[in-house]
């Protein structure tokens, strides 16, 4: 196997993404700045770890992260193109590869700009002296006399130009990234901070080669592979002979202790064959002990670990409780809209995997312990898959297509999931229950303020454990999983980010009924959801204003900002009948960015139904690298939690899933849609934050709150068009 | 057992051996090696897999390819003019950067241009109701629905 940078490149040539954008060129100065540098760096210090200069003229960047639809290759190549003073077209970047990019780990949390924007931005400056200082080597002109201008340095007077390439003479970048480091001044920008047309988008839209589906490699094979019924069926009777006369392109059927995979010539011919087995296929089903209750109720009667997290320095008093109330989430799926696939070639004891997951080195390591091969053997390659808001079944995908690969060597083996399996089979966000109680001072400040939250955890990924892969479950010699594991994810934003002078706040984690993982924002969701709820229920009993009640217990200016500038878009709107406008607050993980939503919710009188109308946003996520791309997050990121909050909840009876397309499981339509409005507040000299998942509790709280005002009925538990 | 099957794709007659009960989509996919039509669910119920027929929008995923051989089919490929020049509603969702993921892109672009090849002046209503079959995870509906607009308004007069 080859795991040359450039040959494994050349063979996936039409993946990989330039740039290219129009603006008049304009020179900054430079001065030295003071940075802090992310974690990444000190491990991968190297600058030719992330970039390297190509004959072509252009530079190619590496990025241990993905790109899930979020950007991150728009703004990898704007902070490169901006300390190198090229265009964005001159910067290619390539995502997560083992032996090619530097290892880091998943991408996810809405983080991929907190740490691998910031470090390309830090090599890329780090570069920059190092090819300056060979110019000034090469031209004999001090360093300070040059000028840098798309890939070539020049003394400013005027005279020879050279390339980085010539300067470098065929040979890598040989510094290293470390402070003391001078990167651009920030008001000196002309691409980071500004809105940049992403040029994928043409790729996009002309149906170019993109994605993980559409990797086509010669003399391809087709696989499927057909599940049990549930979690915990093992391996029923399976007859080849019988699928081999009804499948006429049947090259392989494989069997695995309930592992069931077919390899066909033709795509249609393994769905056919996996519709065959999925009707003929006898399964011992185990069904796992039922509970009468439903959820919410049900999480509460599991075994639970505690973990205290806050711990007030007065006790609650429990004799002069306010208010109390008990909230819920129900189990949510990431959905995605591409069903999980990856391919996989295993070729004289080496192992080859394209998939969508979301670090290729994790999935390497996994992928060793689960089929015995050595991890230098192992070649990793994240493509684009469609946008999966956390650990979906890509990672189980590859898995399945590795195994179907070392059993059929020597060709390229496709797994393509189907919908149900997709539906059914991911780790989802887990249920949760969330118990708030409070204490109201007589001037209607919160003294005391206590959470109970229960929660599954919001992190299996597999990251070298093969028992956190569903197949491995199932296999003949089977890697049997644990109980997940404690904490992580699931009190995040449990404690109020408010001023409130007493808080205690426990986390209850169970093992629950489903598989679970993260999607994004983890417990933030559910907990946002509750709190702000609560904060709404609690103004009330203070008969203060939502707006006023928020900003007496807020001192964070940036925080109060941005509720200030959410109040003047609301609060002047014309009063609608049977129309309501519920508001939302959070400081993401409480140290990161803030944002504060508002939601307009309509009520029919005739038909009981509240409709969301518009949203409304205002985020300041500190630095912003491509504003256009924050909002279209923002955006998204409302719509999408529209829809977790009004139609969301995974069904399941019995230890199976029931909910196993889009009509047993609705998302938001159109008809739905509400119109969106973000506003980001700019602070290019504060700590750049993520922006990709702040909006998801905020919104439910919103909604839930604008519903509570219209009908005057309070949706503790969700969704709010459920049937509980 | 397969069989040739003739289809007229974007503009050329393509003659190929397949399952005749192979629906549209596979084919378009594996043999004819185009991108645009996506696999979403196979059920109809998601709306990435569009293709125009006779200038509808309909789904490709379950269709047998022998129910199409007289209808005149376009995908996303054959929209933009041979000299790259996009489509007028290709134009208006690059303009207005609506996608996340892209995933759904080719469902949303494919019932855009169906919808206003019907109802060249359509309001919010039948934009939505032109929509409505096609589902996007990422949340791009709003910047989706100003393109459609976009393109209403830009359209060829």
């Amino acid at each position: 196997m080859n795991t040359g940078r450039r040959n494994f490149l050349k063979s996936i040539g039409s993946l990989t993404i330039l740039f290219s954008l129009d603006h008049t060129h304009t020179l900054a100065s430079l001065l030295p700045a003071d940075p802090e540098l992310p974690g990444i760096l000190q491990r991968v210090p190297a600058i030719n770890a992330w970039l390297e200069v190509l004959a072509s003229g252009s530079v190619r960047v590496f990025t241990g992260k993905i790109e899930m639809g979020q950007g991150l290759c728009t703004a990898v190549a704007q902070v490169a193109a901006e300390e190198l003073d090229m265009e964005m077209r001159q910067v290619e970047v390539i995502i997560s590869e083992t032996n090619v990019t530097p290892n880091e780990g998943y991408t996810g949390g809405g983080s991929s700009t907190e740490t691998s924007v910031l470090a390309v931005r830090y090599a890329a400056a780090a570069a920059r002296k190092e090819l300056m200082d060979l110019a000034a080597q090469a031209l004999a002109v001090p360093a300070e006399a040059l000028l840098m201008n798309n890939g070539r340095i020049a003394a400013k007077q005027g005279g020879r130009a050279v390339s980085f390439y010539e300067l470098l003479n065929g040979k890598k970048l040989t510094g290293e990234v470390k402070l003391p480091l001078t990167v651009k001044r920030k008001e000196d920008y002309r691409l980071s901070g500004k809105s940049v047309k992403r040029e994928d988008f043409r790729q996009m839209i002309t149906g170019q080669s993109m994605y993980i589906q559409d990797l086509r490699f010669p003399g391809m094979v087709h696989a499927r592979t057909v599940r049990p019924p549930g979690y915990q069926s093992m391996p029923g009777k399976m007859d080849e002979a019988a699928l081999a006369k009804q499948i006429p392109g049947l090259l392989k059927m494989v069997v695995n202790g309930g592992f069931l995979g077919v390899i066909c010539t033709d795509e249609y011919q393994a769905v056919k064959a996996q519709r065959y087995l999925e009707a003929n296929t006898r399964w011992d089903v185990i069904t796992p002990p039922r509970s009468t209750k439903a959820l919410p109720e049900q999480l509460k009667e599991l075994q639970a670990q505690t973990r205290t997290v806050k711990t007030p320095a007065l006790p609650f008093p429990e004799d002069r409780v306010t208010l109390k109330a008990s909230y819920s989430k129900p189990y949510i799926m990431h959905g995605s809209i591409g069903p999980s696939c990856a391919i996989a070639l295993y070729h004289n004891n080496e192992l080859e995997v394209w998939t969508h997951g979301q670090g290729a080195y994790p999935a390497r390591d996994t992928l060793s312990r689960l089929l015995g091969i050595p991890a230098a053997s192992i070649h990793v390659k994240c493509v684009r898959g469609a946008g999966c808001f956390g650990h979906n079944g890509a990672e189980d995908a590859a898995a399945e297509a590795a195994l179907l690969a070392v059993a059929y060597p020597g060709k390229h083996v496709r797994l393509q999931w189907s919908r149900a399996e997709e539906h059914a089979w991911e780790p989802y966000g887990t249920a949760m229950c969330m118990e708030l109680a409070a204490v109201l001072e007589p001037g209607g400040r919160i003294s005391h303020f206590r959470s109970d939250v229960w929660s599954d955890a919001h992190s299996t990924h597999p990251g070298g454990n093969p028992e956190l892969l569903i197949s491995a479950n199932y296999l003949a010699r089977p890697f049997i999983r644990k109980p997940n594991p404690v904490g992580g994810g699931g009190y995040r934003n449990a404690d109020a980010y408010y001023n409130i002078p007493n808080q205690t706040v426990t986390a209850h984690f169970f093992t629950g009924p489903l598989r679970v993982s993260n999607l994004r924002s983890l417990g933030t969701y559910a907990n946002i959801f509750a709190l702000e709820s609560f904060m709404d229920e609690l103004a009330a009993k203070a008969e203060t204003d939502p707006f006023a009640f928020r900003l007496m217990h807020l001192e964070d200016a940036r925080a109060k900002e941005t509720l200030f500038r959410l109040q003047e878009k609301v609060s002047r709107l014309p009063k609608e009948k049977n129309t309501a406008i519920g508001i939302a607050f959070s400081r993401y993980k409480n140290n990161a960015a803030y944002s504060a939503v508002a939601a307009q919710v309509t009520l029919d009188p005739a038909t009981g139904k509240a409709t969301v109308k518009k949203m409304w946003c205002v985020a300041d996520a500190g630095e912003i690298i491509s504003p256009d791309n924050a909002v279209n997050q923002l955006e998204g990121g409302m719509i999408q939690a529209a829809s977790w909050t009004l139609f969301e909840e995974v069904k399941f009876e019995g230890g199976m899933v029931t909910s196993r397309d889009w009509a047993s499981y609705p998302i938001i339509r159109f008809s739905d849609v509400p119109e969106v409005e973000a506003e980001i507040i700019q602070r290019p000299g504060e700590k750049l934050c993520g922006i990709g998942e702040i909006v998801m509790g905020v919104s439910a709280g919103a909604i839930g709150n604008a519903v509570a005002r219209v009908s005057g009925k309070r949706v503790r538990d969700l969704p709010i068009y459920g049937t509980r | 057992m397969t069989k040739p099957v003739t289809l007229n794709v974007n503009g050329k007659k393509h003659t190929l051996e397949t399952d005749p009960d192979a629906p549209l989509l596979y084919v378009l996919r594996n043999q004819l090696a185009l991108n645009g039509p996506k696999y979403g669910c196979g059920l109809q119920q998601c709306g990435a897999c569009m293709v125009l027929l006779d200038g509808k929008a309909e789904p490709s995923c379950m269709i047998p390819v022998t129910a199409v051989t007289n209808k005149l089919i376009v995908t996303l490929e054959g929209l933009a003019k041979a000299d790259g020049t996009l489509h007028p509603v290709q134009q208006a969702f690059l303009d207005e950067q609506a996608a996340q993921c892209g995933y759904c892109l080719n469902g949303m672009v494919i019932s855009a241009v169906a919808l206003l090849k019907a109802a060249p002046n359509a309001g919010e209503q039948t934009i939505r109701q032109g929509m409505q079959r096609v589902l996007c995870r990422c949340g791009s509906q709003a910047r989706v629905l100003r393109a459609v607009k976009r393109a209403v308004k830009n359209k060829p007069r």
